[in-house]
């Protein structure tokens, strides 16, 4: 499906021992597609639910040995395609799973794959032990097997087109959303700058010309008071800029990178959080800017609504994933759909193909989790722990 | 009192070069980039440096670096940095690079230029003067021992002495008596365990107790 990785594709003798592995495998599956049926029927009594959540794992495991082997066979790894499942309860996975495509393209594999399986793995054990035909093995081992795998991979993956229909669907809504939100950021800053800086500094400058005409009409006294009121408005239009620039890019993201930034978050917070970063370099300023900002809404959250003592951040970097958990020892029952700052972020990590998660049963505590895969540059930034 | 005077913007330069020398300091150096700005802080007879934060080459924080650099190599180095932003990070980075002698504003505060100027002497005398915006985010956070033990009004006669305000302009702001202030600050002093050393130590020990680094 990528590019292919040439790093040791299976000899005859593993190919050989796949084969074995199975043909058992076949009659397991033969099991497992008269318990899907059985189960299936047995739905309307209930009892054919507990036999479906049972055989639905093992049907995976099963389904996954064989993605591992075609993988191997094919020089290509073959990653487990399901849905991942959503936190809740029997029925919300229930239905997760009904939804995945992949499940039913499981279940037809089981149907069609046994009687595959059996006769290539006949042969060639067959071919195998009846010493004689050992040179017949020899060459058709590895083309029958790779056709066995390349079975496998129509049934149990997707193919390029499909997997690019999905992305280009995942795309589209992605974009529509971050457009949404530009042009929703866009509209803010216009506001900020039109009530803020601006509005002040027409009333600057309305200031110092009625100084000028007190100047002039020789009331010194009233001069010095309006250029007194000029010296206060321009206090008030830079804090008004400084905002607005904090809300665009805060400088300290620049300066000191993600782990510098979040630690300076951190330190801003009313009650006592402790930050642990590890990154090994500096994540793309888009991406480092998504999950500062992701951070600072979780972070407002846990000072507006937990009721927490204690809270902590840690950030990794792991096989090319970027995580950021925030969480905090409050009274939890957060809910991510309620306000629209979660769901702005979930939107600005989408972009990004990241992903928000939220932990927060009643009592606490709450853990929001943002995760978005990317690169990091070369190491620059000062790693920093610690308590704030 | 001899200068280095670190700032990239020409305009903001001349003013500061202005506004300096009108109070009675010497530029000695007056640069606007990193490199020039660590050669210049090399110089033996520089006194005290007021620094930007954000200098050319990568426009980050090079002035803080080089504000913190140059108290390692020359500890007690007065230093006021100067900055379009806050941030308490970077207040606490400042303060714990030594005791004293350091100062941290917003770059408008030089607006007010009377209280600027005397923020610079304090910070050469040996205090500390941090901008009132650092000091009402530490206001607003919830104390730990033993700062809880602290009243509100000795809390926030705590919070102007780390602006860099001394017992008079801390009675005036607070309509009360200095006699009253002093009280106050020997109280605190007290509560926070602190050892009966140099006045401007205690000071400078308090409001560190306070930022908690």
């Amino acid at each position: 499906m990528s590019t292919p990785t040439t790093t040791g594709t299976p000899g005859r003798l593993a190919l050989t021992g796949y084969a074995v592995a199975q043909f058992f495998l076949s009659i397991l599956m033969i099991v497992l597609f008269v318990l899907w049926v059985v189960g299936g029927v047995l739905v309307v009594v209930w009892v054919g639910l507990g036999i479906l959540a049972a055989v639905l794992p093992v049907t995976r495991w099963v389904a996954n040995l064989h993605r591992t082997m075609a993988g191997r066979t094919l020089g290509t790894p073959l990653p487990p395609p399901y849905r991942p499942l959503p936190p809740g309860g029997f029925f919300v996975k229930a239905r997760t799973v009904l939804a995945d495509p992949m499940t039913w393209r499981d279940l037809g594999w089981l149907l069609v794959a046994p009687v595959v399986g059996i006769t290539v793995s006949l042969v060639v054990i067959v071919l195998l032990l009846g010493i004689v035909t050992g040179f017949i093995w020899w060459f058709v081992t590895p083309p029958l097997m790779q056709a066995r795998a390349m079975f496998d991979r129509w049934f149990l993956c997707y193919s390029r087109t499909e997997t690019l229909e999905q992305r280009v669907q995942v795309l589209t809504e992605t974009r529509a959303d971050l457009v949404d939100h530009t042009a929703a950021e866009l509209r803010r800053l216009e506001r900020d700058l039109h009530d803020g800086a601006q509005a002040r500094l027409v009333a600057l400058s309305m200031s110092l010309g009625m100084a000028d005409a007190a100047f002039d009409s020789e009331d010194p006294e009233r001069a010095r008071r309006l250029i007194k009121d000029a010296r206060s408005t321009t206090a008030g239009a830079i804090g008004d800029l400084r905002s607005v620039v904090r809300g665009i890019h805060p400088p300290v993201l620049a300066d000191r990178g993600l782990s510098g930034a979040v630690s300076a978050l951190a330190i801003d917070m009313a009650i006592p959080v402790s930050v642990d970063a590890r990154l090994p370099g500096r994540p793309p300023a888009p991406v480092e800017s998504a999950v500062y900002f992701g951070v600072a809404e979780c972070l407002a959250n846990v000072g507006k609504h937990s009721g927490a003592r204690n809270g902590w951040i840690t950030l990794r970097w792991t096989d090319g994933v970027l995580r950021a958990d925030v969480g905090d020892d409050g009274r939890g029952g957060a809910d991510p759909g309620a306000g629209t700052g979660m769901l702005g972020v979930m939107r600005r990590l989408a972009a990004f193909d990241g992903t928000l998660s939220v932990s927060s049963p009643a009592g606490g505590p709450t853990i929001v989790t943002l995760e978005v895969p990317c690169a990091l540059s070369s190491p620059k930034t000062t790693p920093s722990s610690g308590p704030a | 009192m001899r200068l280095v005077l670190a700032e990239d913007h020409a305009l903001l330069r001349a003013g500061l070069i202005q506004l300096l020398e009108g109070n009675g300091f010497t530029i000695l150096h007056a640069v606007d980039n990193e490199a020039s700005l660590s050669a210049a802080l090399l110089d033996p007879a520089a006194e005290a440096a007021v620094l930007d934060v954000r200098l050319p080459p990568t426009q980050t924080d090079e002035g803080l670096r080089a504000a913190i650099a140059v108290r390692a190599a020359r500890p007690g180095f007065p230093v006021m940095v100067l900055s379009q932003y806050v941030e308490q990070l970077y207040a606490r980075e400042l303060l714990a690079s030594g005791v004293g002698a350091v100062g941290y504003l917003l770059k408008d505060r030089v607006s007010d230029v009377a209280e600027f100027v005397d923020g610079v002497r304090r910070v050469a005398a040996g205090g500390t003067v941090l901008d009132p915006e650092v000091v009402a985010t530490v206001m607003a956070r919830q104390r730990e021992e033993p700062l809880e033990r602290l009243t509100p009004r000795e809390q926030e006669v705590l919070g102007l002495m780390a602006e860099g305000r001394s017992n008079a302009a801390i009675a005036v702001h607070l309509h009360v008596t200095e006699k009253a202030v002093a009280k106050h600050i020997n109280s605190i002093f007290t509560k926070l365990d602190l050892p009966l050393d140099g006045d401007d130590h205690r000071r400078v020990r308090a409001v560190l107790a306070w930022l908690r680094v």
